[in-house]
């Protein structure tokens, strides 16, 4: 089943060119890991696949999506399940997966960096989406976080999911890569 | 989603600063008094005018909080995968708003009306004139906090924004709120249905346009 198709995207941003000529295509249980140095487009791109930008030429196509940015979308002053549980979904499970069940009470103003980071990933496990993207998804993570993002995605993809990653670290060796700005 | 949208604007209003404009229209409508000197004929002949100004330079207060936090924290995108219109977010918005800012302002008109010398059966014109037009100013506060989010001294711009945009409303309300029969309070409510009608698709327009 395809999740995501795109041909001959063109995105052209503040009078710039980003990209150009990018074809995309995810399936089912596929990983494609998006790599290119600093301003080359990667965040764009994934914000075009989440259907937030519309490509300035091309056409791409999409069922659900969930994505992980760099922006947190939790209300501050809410416990953290409360906070996730806005975004319907099994919260508990993407708590869970993430390891932040223990967090459950606390406030999101208070969480630090890391847990933020867990609790964007958390909330893109829960989604249930088929599709998941992930903005530099090992940013502030530590060793045990990695390995949870890392089992989460493996699971995902076994029961039918798709994941478009921008990283600057290496991810599994089974991802497909794209290379940006090349 | 839209349902749990409204709720979400209330809960974080009252967590907030939901009773500032409505004590900034009350401080306004004690400060005319001053200015203006003790005479309650002249007073009860400028209330309904007055009540306006305070109602609208109070509707100013809260644009800065209505939209911006949501866009830089990136709900608003989430909202869009989530698969909620930008349209439904307005409506939402202005729903949520509205509940946490007009009851409470018109709960201030009361003492307001008496401290600009209207009493007894004269404080129900304006009173019905600011219920009506209360809907309106929540809906433009809206609009105009999605017209101005993400620009550098967005507070600012939105007041000078939303101030033109409501004087047509406040021609009328004000004409209504001075007890001039029910010709100004129908032309009022048009204008306020007017504005609820639009408010909704200019906020879905910016909210996208704020995206590129």
């Amino acid at each position: 089943m395809r999740l995501l198709h795109a041909e001959a995207l063109v995105l052209v941003r503040g009078g710039r060119l980003l990209f150009e000529g990018i074809d995309l295509h995810l399936d089912a249980g596929e990983a494609l890991h998006v790599t290119g140095p600093n301003g080359c487009g990667k965040s764009s791109l994934l914000r075009l696949a989440a259907g937030l930008l519309r490509p300035s030429a091309g056409h791409i196509e999409h069922g659900g999506v969930a994505l992980a940015d760099d922006h947190l979308a939790l209300d501050r002053e809410l416990p953290l399940g409360q906070a996730l549980a806005f975004w319907k979904g099994d919260t508990a499970d993407g708590m869970s997966a993430m390891g932040i069940v223990h967090l459950a009470d606390v406030p999101v103003r208070l969480l630090s960096t890391g847990q933020q980071r867990r609790a964007r990933l958390a909330r893109v496990i829960a989604s249930r989406a088929p599709l998941w993207l992930l903005d530099e998804p090992l940013n502030g993570l530590d060793a045990d976080g990695a390995g949870r993002l890392t089992k989460a995605i493996a699971t995902h993809r076994k029961v039918g999911g798709a994941v478009l990653a921008a990283s600057h670290q290496p991810l599994a060796a089974d991802w497909r890569q794209l290379e940006l700005g090349a | 989603m839209t349902g749990a949208l409204v709720t979400r604007e209330v809960r974080r209003a009252l967590h907030g600063a939901a009773w500032l404009p409505a004590i900034f229209f009350l401080l306004v409508a004690t400060l005319v008094p001053f200015a203006v000197g003790p005479d309650a004929k002249l007073l009860a002949r400028i209330a309904g005018g007055t009540l306006w100004i305070a109602a609208l330079t109070a509707a100013l207060l809260p644009i800065e909080r209505l939209i911006e936090p949501d866009r830089a924290d990136g709900v608003l995108d989430q909202l869009a995968i989530a698969g909620t219109s930008e349209e439904a977010i307005g409506v939402a918005k202005i729903a949520g708003h509205w509940l946490t800012f007009g009851p409470l302002l018109l709960l201030a008109a009361l003492p307001g009306s008496f401290l600009l010398g209207l009493e007894g059966r004269s404080i129900v014109a304006p009173l019905t004139a600011l219920a009506i037009g209360t809907p309106a100013l929540a809906a433009l506060a809206v609009a105009v906090a999605a017209l101005t989010a993400g620009l550098p001294r967005s507070g600012a711009l939105g007041g000078l924004l939303l101030m033109p945009l409501a004087i047509p409303l406040l021609i009328f309300g004000a004409a209504a709120a001075g007890g001039e029969g029910a010709g100004p309070l129908k032309l009022e409510a048009a204008i306020a249905l007017l504005i609820l009608a639009a408010a909704p698709f200019v906020t879905g327009a910016a909210i996208r346009a704020a995206r590129t």
